[in-house]
């Protein structure tokens, strides 16, 4: 003891704000490239028109300002009056991108959200009953786990209509797993740890262990696998939209590179019809990987030591 | 067998068959439980497209009759199981007298090729560089490409596709954009065949490759760090083994375990990317069949083709369920 209060160099460090792990660099960059993308939406739902974002109301093929474009009918050079261009169909790429980023990124999220739910759910069931209900329910995620969802999640839409909503919700019928694995594991190992078999011994309900003693340890790792999730399902998300799936009036991100790619301005070269809705995906990916990161970081102490 | 018990291999049959039994369902049931059936659902959709169907209510009953939906719940699913094992997926709407089967068949081996040599690529790129990266005799310059490998995990393969389109076959020009052998080629065991097909699949591997393998670096380091730790990497050390003998006899040997399980976990993430990858690149696999058959309304084309994607996923899994205990004995026993 009192060698370590009696170095005083050591004391301070201890007490640096920038110890806390919860603000790691990754998690911090993470939060501000999803932050920015919210925001960015945030702001253009007020000072930008999102009617701009529907067929026809802006001209065709404009380019973004300061690109010039040349096709066979003359050069179009582009104006402040459509930033980011306009696409074959007559919308306006900003307006799109304010409309398209939330919707996308809220997908993710109910997606998430909802497996995470079925997932915790599920993960203690099987973590503290065991037996029949563990077998099942651990054979059950490591089936699905393993199922192509994209797949079946092609199947199903093309028969039945979805909104935005029940996209998410079909998604979230392949989150599960991650988190159902995720917490059966470690509440097995936690169920023989000094402090659960204290509580319980103490006279803690079941539930109370599960909520109070068991979720507080979890949160870093339920982070970590709801950002995963989120991934995933994004990904779902965009895939069935690329193939003209999903909700079908409104304009997203994927649905926009479905159109580009059916109405070839790939090979016409109008590369922000593509090209701006593929930069914001990507930007949600780095941000949602980094934030993956940083909670990896908290979660698992040794990750933070500096290796040779 | 040897290293494969009869439990062993029951197990994971069984875990196969049950896989493949949910997927099945899930496609069977989902759609069921929305209002309405499906019929009436492609009814509806032709009738938003064309605007107005005569006698719908008289195409409706007859579909119904001609699919048997006013049998018993059982008696369809029955039915519908036993199409299944029988790949018996009834004729394409779009193009009639073809079957899906044949579809579906056709497509299959193009998907499967472009598949095999990607993971294959991947699988060995990513465990290499990650065995390299936690080697401490690994040059720095190798060991900077860490966060490079990581930025290009987190984008998906679709998004990779689609710039490795626009860039190298539509502004630079140096690779083809459509399909998968050039025009007028005659497909057969000929050099110009063979050269044409493995050109055109460049860039689809490639939109996979760079943004998997990344994934498998990290998983790979990770995993040598731990086993580097171990004491019989030491004590091989200790004996005087010559370095990279004791690196892969001892840590990669024993590090790539787990990533063999982790292939079998993501595999089927990786075939819903293939599928995408394809469709962009208008390669014709499974992707460009499921999108074209999305486009027409053939709901019997977009079903079988899933359906045997995801049968073949399944399998994939299973053989490398049974390739495990000749790498691995222990694992044949676990849980006995």
């Amino acid at each position: 003891m009192a060698t370590i209060s009696a170095n005083p160099k050591r004391k301070i460090s201890r007490f640096n704000r920038f110890d806390n792990p919860w603000l790691n660099p990754f998690l911090i960059t993470g939060v501000f490239l999803i932050v920015i993308i919210l925001l960015g939406a945030f702001i253009g739902q007020f000072t930008w028109d999102s009617d701009l974002a529907l067929v026809g109301n802006s001209p065709l093929k404009q380019p973004p300002v300061g690109v010039s474009h040349t096709t066979l009918r003359g050069t179009s050079v582009g104006t402040w009056e459509h930033p980011l261009g306009t696409d074959g169909d007559g919308r306006d790429m900003l307006a799109v991108m304010i409309v398209g980023a939330p919707r996308t990124l809220a997908i993710g999220f109910i997606a998430a959200a909802a497996g995470m739910g079925f997932g915790i759910l599920l993960g203690f069931m099987a973590g503290f009953m065991g037996g029949r209900v563990d077998d099942v329910i651990r054979i059950a995620s490591d089936t699905t786990i393993t199922i192509p969802s994209i797949l079946v999640l092609i199947v199903i839409q093309s028969v039945i209509p979805v909104n935005l909503v029940g996209m998410a919700l079909l998604i979230s019928a392949f989150a599960w797993p991650g988190p159902t694995r995720l917490i059966r594991g470690q509440v097995l190992s936690m169920k023989e740890s000094g402090y659960v078999k204290m509580a319980r011994i103490s006279g803690a309900s079941t539930f109370d262990i599960m909520f109070k003693e068991m979720m507080p340890n979890l949160i870093p790792y339920l982070a970590a696998s709801f950002i995963g999730n989120m991934q995933g399902s994004i990904l779902a998300a965009i895939g069935l939209e690329v193939l003209g799936l999903g909700p079908q009036r409104v304009p997203t991100l994927g649905k926009s590179i479905y159109w580009s790619v059916q109405l070839s301005g790939l090979s016409q070269g109008l590369w922000w019809w593509w090209g701006f809705p593929a930069l914001i995906l990507v930007v949600i990916f780095v941000g949602l990987l980094l934030i993956n990161l940083g909670l990896d970081e908290i979660s698992n102490p040794r990750l933070r030591q500096k290796v040779e | 067998m040897k290293g494969i018990t009869l439990v062993y291999f029951l197990r994971r049959f069984g875990i196969f068959l049950l896989t493949v039994w949910i997927a099945a369902t899930l496609i069977y049931i989902i759609p069921r439980m929305a209002p309405g059936d499906p019929i009436s659902a492609m009814v509806a959709r032709m009738t938003q497209q064309a605007g107005y169907i005569e006698n719908s209510d008289v195409i409706i009953a007859g579909w119904r009759k001609r699919f048997g939906l006013d049998d018993p719940w059982y008696l369809q699913y029955g039915r519908y199981l036993k199409n299944l094992v029988t790949f018996d997926f009834g004729y394409s709407l779009a193009s009639f007298p073809t079957t899906v089967k044949e579809i579906v068949f056709r497509a299959l081996p193009w998907t499967l090729g472009l598949l095999s040599v990607s993971t294959a690529l991947f699988f060995f790129i990513g465990n290499f560089l990650g065995a390299m990266l936690a080697w401490n005799k690994t040059p720095r310059i190798i060991k900077g490409l860490i966060p490079v490998s990581m930025i290009f995990t987190s984008v998906p393969s679709l998004l990779a596709a689609l710039m490795l389109l626009y860039f190298f076959a539509f502004q630079l020009g140096w690779f083809p954009s459509l399909s998968a052998y050039g025009r007028g080629i005659v497909p057969g065991w000929t050099w110009t065949f063979i050269g044409s097909v493995m050109w055109h699949a460049i860039l689809p591997i490639m939109s996979i490759v760079v943004v998997t393998f990344g994934f498998w670096t990290l998983g790979m380091r990770g995993m040598m760090i731990t086993v580097e730790g171990e004491d019989y990497v030491t004590l091989a050390k200790a004996k005087g083994l010559k370095p990279f003998y004791s690196l892969y006899r001892y840590t990669i040997r024993n590090a790539i375990l787990p990533q063999i399980t982790a292939l079998a976990l993501t595999l089927g993430t990786l075939v819903g990317g293939q599928v995408l990858v394809e469709y962009i690149f208008s390669y014709q696999g499974m992707g460009n069949a499921i999108f074209t058959a999305i486009r027409n309304q053939d709901y019997p084309v977009i079903q079988g083709t899933s359906y045997i994607l995801i049968l073949t996923t399944a399998l994939a899994v299973f053989i490398m369920d049974m390739i495990y205990p000749l790498i691995d004995p222990r694992i044949s026993h676990e849980g006995n």
